[in-house]
């Protein structure tokens, strides 16, 4: 990229916009109010007025889970088998650590053989239990060592008792995402939710304007170190999602039209609570955890001024048939359209007029980044200066 | 016209006499029976859907009871839990009666129950399980 050669007319630092912070002289927009900023007052003037774009999603985001210790008990367990609630996590950690994944559904679930299967609990819901306070029970096996001689422990754990819960989340913040449709003539049920036969309806699972990623194309601001808002919590990017894939096809603005990058996020769960973590259930598919992440772009140049003022029509991905192109990896897609349609509420699809469903709360999104917004604002939250940048 | 599903429970004292018949004959009312029991200790269940005037309705109800019948209402409602709610939209998908629609621009979720079928679709379909089947009020009947 030739950004960073480029000699911009507005140049500030992360630092000193601490300072501003500190001072309580900071400016703070969303990712929606910059849209107009930009727009009237072009990149430049915008770059020099506003400090900070805050953004936001709360979706489904299946790769979630937590760290959990849950401290030794007389005597000690090498707990090689450990399950929350009944759901199991994964016990070859060390001698009393987990993780918890959010889409492991309950071990007594009936999975798909009612099909459609509800999938009413699962590791999502764990940690949304546990974020409200609730006693889980804890159960756990070993094989006995002569330092660890238990084979068996049970109690129950609230979140207040466990010496330590860490949110660990490898793949967040899709930069983008396929809007499905089904062109069978059975109605499927998948994780992009309940798709009638017929491409009856259309589903699209992003914040658009609002989503983190799309304000920040590049990977200019965002990197590890990234301060954020996680959980109703604060977090971190702590490395690139998996799947994290920069060389999707962008438009000329930089954002890409299929899904690209994605957000290796941490933090805290003592600090997050049960509004912004919610297990799902997906019918036919399974549990996952929605999770609310918010992200803030410090506007250091026009440059990063003007990919914060992206809209909806700005903004664009593919339809893609998941009955069979999607199952099948045939890499097919429809047709492309943007986030402006999608949220109108129906696109054209041939000489079709197919329906759009969202996935992805706006309510929810807009909530986070005003949220993020009212921390900075108030001096509760400071710009984390990236250590590296994503791959890009 | 007047119309409700309703569960009547009959005391074995009332099980062998015939009853409901009078609800057509001396109130002017019809039913459809949905599912009818006697169960181990005599007591029978009935579950019909009885229709006719408003007042004629509550002019039976009234005849059942003294007849010592437990009269319950069987009839159903979808609500909305509104902690649970996220507003993703996911439910818009299934909503065959357009009850659950987008609100555009603010893209909240809206539920008008007055178009809602009961067809519960949205129960299993809601990621949060925000969507919940309730016994309509029985109050009518106290």
């Amino acid at each position: 990229m030739t950004g960073k050669q480029r000699k911009f007319k507005v140049t500030k630092t992360i630092q000193g916009i601490n300072d501003r912070i500190r001072s309580g002289d900071v400016v703070v927009v969303n990712a929606e109010e910059m849209i107009d900023i930009v727009k009237n007052e072009g990149a430049a003037e915008a770059a020099r007025r506003i400090d900070v774009v805050t953004t936001g999603t709360f979706a489904p985001m299946c790769s979630s889970g937590a760290f959990i210790n849950f401290g030794h008990g007389k005597p000690t367990i090498k707990a090689s088998r450990v399950w929350l609630n009944n759901v199991p996590a994964y016990g070859g950690v060390a001698a009393v650590d987990c993780y918890l994944g959010a889409t492991e559904p309950c071990e007594d679930d009936p999975l798909n053989k009612v099909w459609p299967g509800e999938f009413n609990y699962g590791g999502g819901h764990v940690i949304q239990d546990l974020l409200a306070g609730k006693k889980i029970h804890l159960r756990a096996e070993g094989y006995g060592t002569s330092c660890y001689p238990s084979r068996s422990l049970e109690k129950e754990v609230t979140l207040k008792g466990l010496p330590m819960a860490t949110l660990c989340n490898p793949r967040n913040g899709y930069q983008n995402y396929n809007c499905a449709v089904n062109l069978s003539k059975k109605t499927i049920y998948t994780y992009m939710g309940t798709l009638k036969p017929g491409a009856a309806n259309a589903n699209y699972c992003s914040a658009g304007q609002l989503s983190p990623l799309f304000n920040d194309p590049l990977y200019r601001t965002i990197g590890l170190g990234t301060r954020i808002f996680l959980g109703g919590g604060q977090g971190f990017v702590t490395w690139h999602g998996t799947q994290h894939n920069p060389k999707a096809k962008r438009t000329e603005k930089g954002v890409p039209v299929s899904p690209a990058g994605t957000l290796w996020v941490m933090g805290d769960l003592k600090q997050m609570s049960p509004k912004w973590l919610m297990g799902v259930s997906i019918r036919g598919y399974g549990c996952s955890l929605a999770v609310g992440l918010g992200v803030p772009i410090p506007v250091l140049n026009e440059e990063i001024a003007a990919f914060t003022g992206i809209s909806d029509e700005d903004l664009f991905t593919q339809v893609v048939d998941y009955s069979s192109d999607y199952p099948n990896g045939t890499g097919k897609t429809l047709g492309q359209v943007s986030y402006a349609q999608l949220k109108s509420g129906s696109i054209q699809l041939g000489k079709k007029t197919v329906p759009t469903v969202p996935l992805s709360s706006m309510v929810r999104a807009r909530e986070i980044a005003e949220m993020l917004k009212q921390w900075i604002v108030k001096g509760r939250f400071f710009l984390g200066e990236p250590q590296a940048p994503l791959p890009g | 016209m007047y119309s409700k599903i309703l569960i009547l429970r009959f005391p074995n004292t009332e099980v062998e006499k015939p009853i409901v018949c009078y609800l057509v004959k001396d109130y002017d009312l019809t039913f459809n029976i949905l599912n009818a029991a006697v169960l181990p200790r005599k007591e029978g269940v009935m579950v019909l859907e009885l229709s006719g005037s408003r007042k004629n309705f509550r002019e039976g109800v009234k005849y059942l009871k003294s007849h010592g019948i437990k009269v319950q209402n069987a009839g159903q409602e979808v609500r909305r839990n509104h902690n649970k709610c996220t507003h993703c939209g996911a439910c818009t998908a299934v909503c065959p009666t357009g009850a659950l629609v987008v609100q555009r621009p603010e893209m909240t979720v809206f539920f008008d129950q007055k178009k809602c079928s009961v067809c519960e679709l949205c129960v299993p379909t809601c990621p949060t399980r925000a969507m919940e089947v309730r016994p309509t009020n029985s109050a009518f009947f106290e």
